[in-house]
């Protein structure tokens, strides 16, 4: 290494070789300084820096010219590689059938996209690695390493072009009678008023406001708890066995989306004795009583106080309600009240009674809002 | 060994060492890691010598946990009412006998044949009576209404098992296995009597019917092909953005780095 430094000249400390991603230490010398320079002609050294340009026109080829051929070979082979790939992928879009009229038999649909998929997409990734590998080569290697400075000029116009165009600007202004006219002035900026307003009027046609929509779900009094997918109503003495659960639907609702999202209730049956609701009030509304279970049958809201997303985890063993986005965790034997996690409330209890069939129907509406909390809730 | 020796002290030796190595656990892993398959055919109909014979085994080796007349200690509950099918499912999925008293038991292999099985299941139904072990036709998916059963499934199994049935995570340390493996009689089983943190689904809400369809669905999902070619654990997001943060924007982090790098410029007086 010492020698080298003599040879060239030590332009500074000597940066480490082949480190990943360390900058160079020394400065580089610009294009322009360079020029006055002169002495040094078109070298190119590493030793110091990222190469620098130190005078004289830009070297046009690699100082090993052996390696650079080697490296040539690879590029070439590279793009060749690229190309074969490439029409691979214009083989396979044409040779891989994915539509369901075009299969043979037994051939599912599935299969055959997976494998008309599989071969598009990898021969396109061979493709464009292939083609991004030869280039990266070519750069580092069959180019010369150094760094050029691109001159700025200011981006400013020279005083008498600006004079010009002002000139220019002044003569159109007073040509166009827009100043010395006032009544076509005014008349143009009332005409365009309304469209300034259109936005405004637009925006406010943005969906009705929710009023007290919020406040209610389709439950009322004597409206059955149906089972979901089955849609059928369910007795005490079939949901029997303790630590049951299931998921509930209103009936008449079973099938309506927008209502389901804030009615679905869970159904858990738990053992006498494990359950156990304190008679909770918030301010004048009834929160949760042991009134409205039937045989420790409780019903809960199965949406989250949080934000929204369905609670449906239940654990027999510990009575936990867990909510998979925030993990909200609710204590099932104890009103759902809340143990862990994000969600501000209890999940609303949904009262349940029995009717003249045995059935189980609801004995009212929710008492509170159910899913997320809102400020004016109470 | 030369071109290796070479270039053992370069930088790029340390990640393709540490590469090797994450490989080789890989592999290790995957060839020690245990898996359990168990085969189920239909129970015969007991008898008092099943159930005798059942009683003994019951004695050597449940007992202990369980108690002698099955009442329960504070180590395990009773298993009177408990019925054939809970122990059938215990034991055929390798949670029974547990090992050790904790969160909660996994499936694992079997101790004993399914006679034997069958034999302490009619001794515990004995007891008690409870829920039997579903026959052949109760369980066989043929007609049923896989729709349905995707429905069923989605609302009330898929939190905790996952919407492929691949397994999920629950509170405390416990966790809903996969559904890989499970035989239809051992899903019919497991939802008839609620294992563990479980939660039971008895005839009188989710109907035989029902229960046949979320069996097809279950068998259906779990041999359907997988779009994308890799499953990925079947679990969704979670590792799929883990393999695309870790895997593919590592990979791209390292391409910046090697583009941008220093180049090594070839010395002529081989310096090398």
């Amino acid at each position: 290494m010492s020698d080298k430094e003599e040879t060239e000249g030590s332009e500074g400390p000597v940066a480490p070789r082949r480190v990943i991603g360390t900058p160079p230490p020394t400065p580089r010398l610009l294009g322009s300084t360079a020029v006055a320079e002169g002495g040094h002609g078109g070298q190119v050294s590493d030793e110091t820096g990222r190469g620098e340009h130190i005078g004289g026109e830009i070297p046009t080829h690699p100082v090993d010219e052996a390696h650079a051929k080697r490296v040539e070979k690879i590029v070439a082979a590279c793009f060749i590689f690229a190309f074969i790939s490439g029409c691979g992928f214009i083989a396979a879009y044409v040779g891989f059938e994915v539509g369901s009229n075009r299969l043979g038999a037994g051939d599912s649909v599935v299969d055959a996209a997976l494998r008309s998929n599989l071969a598009l997409g990898t021969s396109l990734a061979v493709t464009l690695i292939a083609l991004g590998l030869g280039a990266l080569l070519w750069v580092r290697h069959l180019m010369p390493d150094v760094e050029v400075v691109e001159e700025r000029h200011e981006l400013r116009s020279d005083p008498k072009d600006r004079q010009a165009f002002e000139q220019y600007f002044k003569e159109g202004a007073s040509n166009s009678q827009f100043v010395k006219r006032p009544l076509v002035r005014r008349t143009l900026m009332l005409g365009t008023l309304p469209l300034l307003a259109a936005p405004v009027v637009l925006l406010r046609d943005l969906g009705p406001l929710p009023g007290t929509s919020l406040r209610h779900t389709v439950w009322s009094p004597g409206r059955r708890l149906l089972v979901f997918g089955t849609d059928t109503p369910i007795t005490s003495a079939e949901f029997s066995v303790p630590g049951s659960a299931i998921t509930i639907v209103p009936e008449g609702y079973a099938d309506d989306a927008d209502a389901l999202t804030k009615a679905t209730v869970t159904l858990i049956k738990f053992r006498p004795g494990e359950l156990d609701i304190p008679t909770t009030m918030t301010g004048s509304t009834l929160i949760g009583t042991m009134n409205w279970t039937v045989d420790n049958i409780v019903a809960y809201s199965r949406i989250c106080t949080h934000v929204g997303c369905p609670v449906g985890l239940y654990e027999q063993t510990t009575h936990h309600l867990l909510c998979p986005c925030h993990q909200s965790t609710f204590n099932a034997a104890k009103g759902a009240e809340v143990i862990f996690g994000p969600a501000p409330r209890p999940l609303p209890q949904l009262p349940i009674t029995v009717d003249a069939q045995g059935y189980l129907v609801a004995k009212s509406d929710f008492t509170q809002p159910v899913g997320p909390s809102f400020w004016e809730r109470g | 060994m030369s071109w290796f020796n070479a270039r053992r002290r370069r930088p790029v030796a340390g990640y393709a060492a540490l590469l090797l190595g994450l490989v080789v656990v890989g592999l290790v892993y995957g060839a020690f890691s245990r898996t359990s398959g168990i085969a189920q055919a239909s129970s015969p109909a007991p008898s008092q010598s099943d159930i005798n014979t059942g009683k003994n085994l019951f004695d050597a080796t449940c007992s202990s946990c369980h108690g002698l007349d099955a009442q329960g200690t504070t180590q395990a509950p009773s298993l009177v009412g408990a019925g054939a099918a809970a122990v059938d499912f215990q034991m055929s999925t390798g949670r029974m006998p547990a090992k050790e008293v904790g969160a909660e038991n996994n499936s694992g292999p079997t101790m004993f044949s399914a006679q034997k099985i069958y034999e302490i299941a009619d001794y515990v139904a004995s007891l008690g009576g409870g829920p039997a072990i579903p026959d052949a036709q109760q369980v066989s998916t043929a007609g049923a209404d896989t729709a349905l059963g995707e429905e069923l499934f989605s609302a009330n199994c898929a939190q905790c098992h996952g919407f492929a049935g691949a397994g999920g995570a629950l509170t405390y340390g416990k966790d809903a296995p996969p559904l890989t493996q499970a035989t239809p009689t051992q899903i019919y089983e497991a939802m008839l009597t609620g294992p563990e943190a479980m939660p039971v689904f008895a005839d009188g809400s989710i109907s035989p019917a029902a229960k046949r369809d979320i069996i097809a669905y279950i068998v259906d999902t779990r041999v359907e092909p997988n779009a994308g070619g890799f499953s990925l654990g079947r679990t969704g997001p979670i590792t799929e953005g883990l393999v695309i943060f870790l895997g593919g924007m590592g990979f791209l982090v390292i391409i910046a780095l090697w583009i941008t790098a220093k180049r090594r410029d070839p010395r002529p007086t081989g310096m090398e």
